[in-house]
């Protein structure tokens, strides 16, 4: 399908790795069958019906000790709020863990009881969307440096042909910011769009899809 | 899951090309051993997807993000996702023509298929969420207000699971078309919502199923924003008289691919090229 060259593992190829060739489970080394993926369409106007949840904000339980808001407003390319739009969120515990079976340190459960780590809302009338979670954990990079805590944020609407995807950081954590590798390679110009405001009960993140203020968004 | 992942005793060879997207910046480092091993999850072919502004489709205009996409590595966050179950789902989600006292108006069917990566493998027990108008192409919105009747044994919302096959199965109505604004005498061509999250946040996809042959395809941006034709394709259903039940339901297949894994495990860190 897509003809990346670049694309290449390099994995295999050395010498450290040619010892042991066993094979990934359920990867087949050989060349796989590449099937073209179906297309993105827009969610519309109409999502509320399909994809709220009553508990779709709850990223953890009500009540649970340590919990934040996060919450903000969407707007347009005019200024003007979004009232259409539906925020996911994904993101690790607060030991940096994913209950996954990708994540190859273990799947295990988060220790905070009902985590789900994924939340949704849908922006209301003034473009608000909120979500009660509790902070992420940092995560180990590849480069034996660490990823500073962040929630990865998914964007639906009307209008929008493809999710947009963005991260939140917080603001606490200034030093884990600094060495954030993701951070690093984003425009020193824009950085600051991917940094949430500190509220009394959490955090503030407004998401700006166009204009003067635009939010980076990435292609993942 | 320790065996299900190679660690790398070196540092692998860092790819040091330029990420060819359109517009998409790379992300700047060098590669150090460290033992973590994720999964990689190919790019789309970019027609694939419809672009972010597609003037055609009016509301693109002011929501389309005006700056370059940055690359976002393929770290932890990214190739996990949330793996949602059985505890979403009520007793007749899959059966939208059995979720009121009487039974829908319209024309019966069957939708099923089976959820696929891009290397053509199943993805099992994966959440499958869907919505759609009424069969006379009105949704049960509070925004949704145009002179065609509302019904009152339709909500137009179905849930399921994908089995260990990857497939899933909805009865549901046929929905109608139905008229918007966009441009002078528009209409949607008759669709079903679907939206997927695969097993990574990676696989993450919202998109809609149409019916074949429809004659409203010509003029409806949302269906022409897929800029290659095969792509575009591979959002209509398939009429599927294997399914149609004798004096029940006609049956349509849609089969979604997400995206795949290259074939070999990357060291975390290696997805700047």
């Amino acid at each position: 399908m897509t003809e990346h060259p670049d694309l290449t593992p390099t994995f295999g190829t050395g010498a450290a790795v040619s010892t042991d060739p066993t094979p990934v489970a359920g990867v087949a080394l050989d060349p796989t069958p590449s099937l073209g993926s179906t297309p993105s369409q827009t969610v519309g106007p109409y999502l509320h019906i399909g994809l709220l949840w009553p508990d779709g904000p709850d990223v953890v339980p009500a009540g649970t000790p340590g919990a934040i808001s996060i919450r903000g407003q969407v707007f347009d390319g005019a200024g003007a709020v979004v009232p259409d739009a539906l925020v996911e969120t994904w993101q690790a515990d607060p030991d940096g863990r994913f209950d996954h079976p990708d994540d190859p340190r273990g799947a295990r459960p988060a220790a905070v009881p009902g985590f789900r780590g994924f939340g949704r809302s849908a922006t209301d009338a003034d473009g608000r969307y909120e979500i009660r979670t509790v902070k992420p954990g940092a995560l180990p990079d590849a480069d034996g440096e660490t990823e500073a805590p962040h929630l990865n944020l998914s964007i639906f609407a009307r209008g929008l042909l493809h999710r947009l995807v963005t991260r939140l950081y917080f603001p606490d954590e200034e030093a884990a910011n600094g060495t954030d590798p993701v951070l690093a390679a984003v425009d020193p110009a824009r950085r600051a769009t991917l940094v949430a405001r500190p509220e009394p009960d959490g955090f503030r993140f407004d998401i700006h899809l166009q204009g003067p203020d635009e939010t980076v968004f990435f292609a993942v | 899951m320790t065996t299900d992942h190679i660690r790398a005793t070196e540092p692998n060879e860092r790819g040091d090309g330029e990420f060819d997207a359109d517009g998409i910046v790379p992300v700047a480092g060098a590669a150090r051993p460290s033992g973590l091993v994720l999964p990689r999850y190919r790019h789309d072919d970019p027609d694939t997807h419809p672009p972010m502004l597609f003037p055609d489709y009016g509301s693109t205009n002011l929501r389309a993000p005006k700056q370059p996409l940055a690359l976002l590595p393929q770290r932890l966050t990214e190739v996990t996702g949330p793996l949602l179950g059985e505890g979403r789902l009520g007793e007749l989600d899959h059966d939208l023509t059995r979720q009121h006292a009487g039974e829908p108006q319209g024309q019966r069917i069957i939708v099923h298929g089976r959820v696929l990566d891009g290397n053509g493998r199943p993805v099992p027990h994966t959440l499958v969420e869907i919505w759609q108008p009424n069969a006379a192409g009105r949704y049960r919105h509070a925004n949704d207000n145009w002179p065609a009747p509302l019904d009152p044994n339709f909500t137009g919302v179905g849930r399921t699971l994908t089995d260990a096959d990857g497939h899933y199965r909805f009865v549901t109505v046929q929905p109608g078309a139905y008229p918007w604004r966009n441009h002078p005498n528009a209409w949607r061509p008759a669709h079903i919502h679907f939206s997927l999250f695969g097993q990574a946040f990676t696989q993450r996809l919202v998109t809609q199923m149409y019916f074949p042959g429809d004659p409203l395809f010509f003029q409806d941006p949302v269906f022409n924003s897929v800029r290659d034709p095969l792509a575009r394709e591979r959002l209509i259903s398939r009429y599927d008289h294997s399914v149609t039940e004798p004096e029940w339901a006609l049956g349509f297949e849609f089969d979604i691919v997400l995206r795949g894994r290259e074939a070999t495990p990357f060291e975390d860190g290696e997805d700047d090229d």
